[in-house]
């Protein structure tokens, strides 16, 4: 029997990558521990967004948008657990770039460097956008700006860092 | 062919998860109360992690800074020490400088109190090499108008008088020499005696009667009978006055009111005329000698006329 609706998941030449068990939450896990570690001994920690990069990889792997935005969402709910911002504000930015990095991992292909590191970029900048927006309009908060300098140095260095750290989180992809 | 999530599926979710968040985050407004157990949770999640991190993390700071990190620790060390040793001498010659400037402004007070009375200042340059003498050597002599015989003091008092002038040198005896001798007198009692030099860091004041009452701690003044030096300068305290039957006098010890063993600078009296011990002696009134009789006014002595 064939479905009614028009298919909309992964284009056929794009592979879906499946891992290891416990890749996903160890990964996440890790995530969040060090950024809530590392900016205490490293100042220059500051600038990294790890559970943004993790879900950017995830997503973008997984090519599913549900699962995307689902993972964002823990991904950020836990985020903001642990921080002191209100619970919801990483959640929505997290969900957000869950959906559209899943949604555009189905159709293009993302595993070569420069479009993963450009990727990573944009994906950071929209997710601060996302976080300020919510800020603005939710709690009213306007003490923050869309973009600084900073933060597009800041979008930079995930960039590098998403080009170092994503080809070693394929390592733990399932051979297809 | 299995059912696939479609894109209105996948939007609806996206939609029911966010409508969710934006819920939650106005409850928390609202209520402005905190998502306290999703907090626990994940702080209770990832706490034992963290302090695993942090164990491991100080560790390795540890094993670094206590053994890696010392590998050029004992060439610093050692360059350390060599600029604690420069540092040591440099503070002990500003340590000197800042005493040299203290004496030197205690000696300039001095002056300055006495304007009236011509002296003149001089630094010791040397001393004698024959341990049984007590002299000292001073930078200034006859070119500067000093005379043999002049007194020699400091602000604390009487240090000696010259025994030579040369040119631009002069010798002075100082007080405690077994040679030296000063005019003296009791400040409490008037009674006069003469003070020596026994060639120890103590002074003896001689010719007192055994029928004078003296205390320890009385304050030994210049007689003015010997021409050298104007009455009512500090000579020295009565540190043990005993009785000696053999003689009619008294066995005072005296301790001099200058410090004789560290003698840097010193001022040359060029006149015998009075000084008022009370001014500018570095003591307040009630320290100061007692001077009972009011000295009279005397025209000064021949004296060469003061070059400082």
């Amino acid at each position: 029997m064939e479905s009614s609706e028009a298919y909309i998941g992964p284009e056929p030449h794009i592979e879906v990558h499946k891992y290891y068990g416990g890749v996903v939450s160890v990964a996440v896990v890790l995530a969040l521990l060090l950024q809530a570690f590392l900016p205490v001994h490293f100042r220059w920690a500051n600038y990294l967004e790890l559970p943004l990069l993790v879900t950017v990889y995830f997503a973008l792997s997984k090519r599913n948008p549900s699962t995307g935005l689902l993972l964002g969402m823990v991904i950020g709910l836990l985020q903001d657990s642990l921080s002191r911002t209100p619970i919801g504000l990483y959640g929505i930015a997290k969900t957000l770039v869950g959906f559209i990095a899943s949604s555009i991992g189905a159709r293009i292909d993302v595993e070569h460097p420069i479009a993963r590191f450009l990727l990573t970029i944009g994906f950071y900048l929209f997710h601060h956008a996302v976080f300020t927006l919510s800020s603005h309009w939710l709690l009213a908060q306007r003490d923050q700006s869309y973009i600084t300098g900073p933060i597009l140095i800041a979008s930079v260095v995930n960039g590098v860092i998403a080009m170092g750290l994503f080809p070693l989180l394929d390592r733990f992809r399932k051979p297809s | 062919m299995t059912a696939i999530p479609s894109r209105h599926r996948s939007l609806t979710l996206l939609a029911g998860v966010i409508v969710a968040q934006v819920l939650l985050l106005a409850v928390q407004i609202k209520q402005e109360r905190d998502v306290r157990l999703i907090r626990v949770w994940a702080v209770e999640l990832i706490s034992p992690l963290q302090r695993a991190a942090t164990w491991a993390i100080d560790g390795v700071e540890n094993g670094w800074g206590g053994y890696i990190g010392l590998r050029h620790t004992r060439q610093q060390n050692l360059a350390l020490r060599a600029e604690l040793d420069q540092l040591k001498i440099r503070n002990a010659e500003l340590e000197g400088r800042a005493r040299e400037a203290d004496r030197l402004e205690r000696l300039l007070d001095f002056r300055t109190a006495h304007a009236e009375v011509p002296m003149l200042a001089a630094q010791v340059i040397g001393g004698s090499p024959d341990s049984g003498s007590l002299l000292v050597y001073i930078n200034h002599g006859s070119r500067s108008g000093l005379r043999r015989d002049m007194g020699v003091i400091t602000p604390d008092g009487v240090v000696g008088k010259l025994l030579a002038v040369f040119p631009d040198i002069s010798e002075v005896l100082l007080l405690g020499d077994k040679e030296s001798g000063v005019g003296a007198l009791l400040a409490d009692t008037r009674t006069q005696g003469v003070v020596k030099g026994t060639g120890e860091p103590q002074l003896i004041l001689d010719y007192i009667s055994n029928d004078e009452k003296v205390h320890s701690g009385e304050t030994v003044l210049t007689s003015g009978q010997d021409r050298i030096f104007p009455k009512d300068l500090p000579v020295g305290t009565v540190v043990q006055a005993t009785k000696d039957p053999k003689t009619p006098f008294l066995d005072i010890i005296v301790k001099p009111s200058a410090h004789l063993d560290r003698l840097e600078e010193v001022l040359v009296l060029l006149t015998r005329q009075e000084l008022d011990t009370q001014k500018g002696s570095g003591k307040d009134a009630s320290t100061a000698p007692a001077i009972t009789r009011p000295i009279a006014p005397k025209a000064p002595a021949k004296a060469p006329a003061a070059t400082q």
